[in-house]
C-alpha cells in the first residue's frame, strides 16, 4: 500500500516516519510468533501486529477499517486466547516433538507452496486501471463509502459470507455442545429432597467435616465416627487423588496409644 | 442546528499543537484527580447507605484520604511472584492504564468555549468514528486484566481473568447493539455530532430501551457490581489483581476508576446530551464564557457514577450462569428486536410513510412485545413448576433418639445404624 503510494508522489513525511517505525516492529512481531516459546505469548504478539496494521489504515485515511480491525481482531485474539488455555494448557509450552510420523516435510512442502503462490499471484496482481486515492473514495465521508459500497455492489458477498459465518459458529456450537447428564439437570430443590429419600441419611446434612473427633483438624484428617473409624467421605477427593491423605486408619481410635507415642518420639526429637 | 455542529468539529480541527498539548495534559489531570474524587466519593456513600462514616480523618471531610492511600500503596513492597510470566506480569496494568484514558480523547466535555484566547472547545479530537474508536479502546483494555490473570500463575486470578474474557466479549456484544439505535437516529458516529443532534431530544428519552441496554451493559464491561465476578472477593480472593502490590495494583486501581468514569462519559455524550443543559436551561449554557457547559457534563457523568455506587450498596453478585444467561438470552436479541423496530420506524419517516402507517406499526411492535412477554412468562411458570416436581420417592425414615421411659424405639435406631454402616462402605 505505501509502495504505491510513494510511486504516485503522496506519502507525506509525517506518514513515512511512522511507516519506518512501525513496519520494522511489525516484521519483528509476526517473526516472533514463529520463535516464542510459549503459545500466549504467541497470540500477544498477533494482536499486537493487529494493532499496528489498524494504525496503518489509520493513517492512510481508512479510519472506519482502523477502528475495527481493532475490534474485531482483538476479540478473535481473545478467543484465541482462551482456545491455547482450553486446548494446551495454562502453562505448557510448544512441544517441537513428532507426534505423528512424516507430517513435518509434507507440512514444509505445503507451506513452501502457498508461499510461492501466493507471491507469484500478489506479484503479478493490478488494479487493471489507475488507482483513484483515499480522496476520491471518502468524498462522501469515510463510513458513507464503506457502506455504500458493502450494500450495493457487494451485497451478495457480504450476505453469502456472513451466512457461512454464521454456519461455522453454529456448527461449532453444535460440536463443543455435550448432551447434560440427567444429574446435571436436576435442580437445587430435587437434589436436597433427594437426599433425605436415599437410602442412607448420613450425608443429609451435607458430608462430614475433616478433622471432626479426630486428634488434628487439617483437612487432610479423616474425621472419626462414633465407633472410632476414620469416615473416608470427610476428605476431599482431590487431596486423596493427589496422594495428600494422611492414612485415616493410624487415627482409629484403637490406633491411638500407637499416634501417641509416635508424636512424643516426634516432638521429643 | 448544522452549522453548530460544523464549527465545533472545525474549532478542533484548527487547534494549534501546543493548545492540542495544553487539552491533553487537562483531560489527563482531569481524569486523574477525578478518579482521586471519586474513590472518595465513593466511600462516603457506600458508608452512608450501611450507616457508617466513611473515611473522615485525612483533610476536610477525608477529602485527602484517596491521595494519603495512594501515597502508602506506591511505597509498598512490590512482590513479583516465582510462577508469574515475569514480562507479561508487568506489561499487563501498563495495558490497563494506558488504555482506559483514550476514551476521554474523543469525549466532548464543553460546547465552543475561549480558551487562551483562541475559540476552541474542550475535547481533543475527533473523527467519523469516534464512538467505535472507544470500543476498540475498551476492548484493548480487558487485555490489562486477562493477561493480569493468566501471568500471575496462580488459580484465583486465572479464574478471574477467564471470566473477565467472557464476560467483555458477551457484555460487549450488547454494548455495541445499544450504540447502533444511537448511531441510526443521529445519522454519525462521532461523538461531537451526536452531541449536537440532541439539540431537541435526548436519546434517553426517544430511544429509551437502548439507554436502559447500554447501562446494564456498561456495568457488565466495567467489572462492577452486581456483575464485579472477575474480582469476586468471595470467591476468588481478589480476582485477577490477587498476586498484584504496590504501584501495579495502585495501576489497576486507577484504571478500573477511570473506566468506569469513561463509560459514564459516553453515556452521557450518547443519552444525556452531554454537555448541554436541561431542557428548559439552554439559557446556561453561554454562561462563564460557555465553560459552564462543563459543569453540566460534570454533573451527569457523576450521576451516572452515583448509580454505580447506588449499584454496588443495594444488589448482591449475580451467579456466574445467570450472569451470561442474561447478557445472551435477554440483552443481545432484546437489542436486536429494538434495532430492527427502530430502523423500520426511521425509514418510514424517512420516506415520508403517512402518520397513520407509523402509528399502526408502532403500536403492532407494542402488541407484539406485550404478547410475547405474557407468553414467555406463562412458558417460564410452566417450566419451573416442573423442575419442582419433587421425584418418585419413598418417604424417609428418620431415625428416633431413644425415649427417656427406657423404652426404644427399634425401628428408629435400625435406621440409625443401617444410615452409618453404609456411609463407611461407601
Amino acid at each position: 500500500m505505501n509502495q504505491l503510494a510513494f510511486e504516485v508522489g503522496q506519502t507525506a513525511t509525517p506518514e513515512a516516519v511512522q511507516f519506518y517505525i512501525l513496519a520494522p516492529i511489525a516484521v519483528l512481531a509476526a517473526l516472533g510468533i514463529l520463535v516464542v516459546k510459549k503459545a500466549v505469548h504467541a497470540a500477544l504478539l498477533m494482536a499486537w501486529i493487529m494493532i499496528t496494521l489498524a494504525i496503518f489504515y489509520i493513517a492512510n485515511g481508512a479510519a472506519f477499517l482502523g477502528v475495527v480491525q481493532v475490534v474485531v481482531y482483538t476479540g478473535a485474539v481473545m478467543m484465541l486466547f482462551l482456545f491455547i488455555l482450553m486446548l494446551v494448557g495454562v502453562d505448557s509450552s510448544d512441544s517441537l516433538k513428532e507426534n505423528l510420523k512424516g507430517v513435518r516435510p509434507i507440512a514444509i512442502t505445503a507451506s513452501v507452496g502457498i508461499a510461492l503462490l501466493l507471491v507469484s499471484l500478489i506479484s503479478r496482481a493490478s488494479l487493471g486501471r489507475e488507482a483513484a486515492g483515499i480522496e476520491v473514495m471518502n468524498s462522501f465521508g469515510n463510513v458513507e463509502g464503506i457502506a455504500s459500497l458493502l450494500f450495493t455492489k457487494y451485497v451478495w458477498a457480504f450476505e453469502f459470507i456472513s451466512a457461512l459465518l454464521i454456519t461455522a459458529a453454529v456448527g461449532a456450537m453444535v460440536l463443543a455442545h455435550s448432551q447434560k447428564s440427567a444429574d446435571a439437570q436436576k435442580s437445587q430443590r430435587v437434589k436436597s429432597v433427594a437426599r433425605f429419600r436415599g437410602d442412607s441419611l448420613g450425608t443429609a446434612a451435607g458430608l462430614p467435616g475433616s478433622g471432626v473427633f479426630a486428634r488434628h483438624n487439617a483437612v487432610d484428617v479423616p474425621a472419626l465416627l462414633p465407633d472410632g473409624t476414620p469416615s473416608e467421605l470427610s476428605v476431599s477427593k482431590t487431596l486423596k487423588a493427589r496422594g495428600d491423605v494422611i492414612d485415616g486408619g493410624k487415627y482409629a481410635l484403637d490406633q491411638l496409644p500407637q499416634a501417641n507415642e509416635a508424636e512424643k518420639d516426634f516432638e521429643g526429637r | 442546528m448544522n452549522e453548530f455542529q460544523m464549527t465545533t468539529t472545525d474549532l478542533i480541527g484548527m487547534d494549534p499543537g501546543w493548545l492540542i498539548a495544553v487539552k491533553a495534559l487537562l483531560v489527563f489531570a482531569i481524569c486523574v484527580v477525578l478518579t482521586l474524587f471519586s474513590i472518595w466519593a465513593e466511600r462516603r456513600v457506600v458508608a452512608r447507605m450501611q450507616m457508617r462514616l466513611g473515611p473522615n480523618r485525612v483533610g476536610k471531610f477525608g477529602l485527602l484520604q484517596s491521595l494519603a492511600d495512594g501515597v502508602k500503596l506506591a511505597f509498598k513492597e512490590d512482590l513479583i511472584p516465582k510462577a508469574a510470566d515475569k514480562i507479561v506480569f508487568v506489561i499487563a496494568p501498563l495495558i490497563s492504564v494506558s488504555v482506559c484514558f483514550l476514551a476521554f480523547a474523543v469525549i466532548p466535555m464543553s460546547g465552543p468555549v475561549m480558551m487562551f484566547g483562541r475559540e476552541t472547545a474542550m475535547q481533543l479530537t475527533d473523527f467519523p468514528v469516534a464512538v467505535l474508536y472507544i470500543l476498540a479502546a475498551t476492548s484493548i483494555g480487558v487485555y490489562g486484566i486477562v493477561l493480569a490473570g493468566w501471568s500471575s500463575g496462580s488459580t484465583y486470578p486465572l479464574l478471574g481473568g477467564l471470566r473477565s474474557s467472557a464476560q467483555v466479549i458477551s457484555y460487549e456484544v450488547a454494548m455495541g447493539l445499544s450504540l447502533v439505535a444511537v448511531f441510526i437516529y443521529s445519522g454519525s458516529m462521532s461523538t461531537s455530532e451526536i452531541v449536537a443532534s440532541q439539540d431537541r431530544f435526548w436519546y434517553a428519552v426517544v430511544l429509551f430501551p437502548s439507554f436502559i441496554i447500554y447501562v446494564i451493559s456498561m456495568v457488565g464491561e466495567t467489572n462492577r457490581a452486581p456483575f464485579d465476578l472477575a474480582e469476586a472477593e468471595g470467591e476468588l480472593v481478589g480476582g485477577f489483581h490477587t498476586e498484584y502490590s504496590s504501584l501495579k495494583f495502585a495501576l489497576f486501581f486507577l484504571a478500573e476508576y477511570v473506566n468506569i468514569l469513561a463509560v459514564s462519559a459516553l453515556a452521557t455524550t450518547l443519552f444525556l446530551g452531554g454537555y448541554r443543559a436541561l431542557p428548559g436551561l439552554g439559557f446556561t449554557e453561554s454562561w462563564l464564557g460557555g465553560w459552564f457547559t462543563m459543569v453540566w457534563f460534570f454533573a451527569k457523568v457523576l450521576l451516572f457514577f452515583f448509580l454505580f455506587i447506588w449499584l454496588r450498596g443495594t444488589l448482591p453478585r449475580l451467579r456466574y450462569d445467570q450472569f451470561m444467561k442474561f447478557g445472551w438470552k435477554v440483552l443481545i436479541p432484546a437489542s436486536i428486536a429494538w434495532i430492527m423496530i427502530v430502523a423500520t420506524l426511521r425509514v418510514l419517516s424517512a420516506e415520508g410513510a403517512p402518520q397513520i402507517v407509523i402509528g399502526g406499526f408502532t403500536a403492532a411492535m407494542v402488541l407484539l412485545v406485550l404478547a410475547g412477554t405474557s407468553i414467555y412468562e406463562r412458558s417460564k411458570a410452566r417450566a419451573e413448576a416442573k423442575a419442582h416436581e419433587v421425584p418418585d420417592m419413598p418417604e424417609p425414615t428418620f431415625p428416633l433418639p431413644v425415649m427417656p421411659t427406657g423404652r426404644t424405639s427399634a425401628a428408629g435406631i435400625v435406621s440409625a445404624r443401617s444410615g452409618e454402616g453404609s456411609e463407611r462402605n461407601e
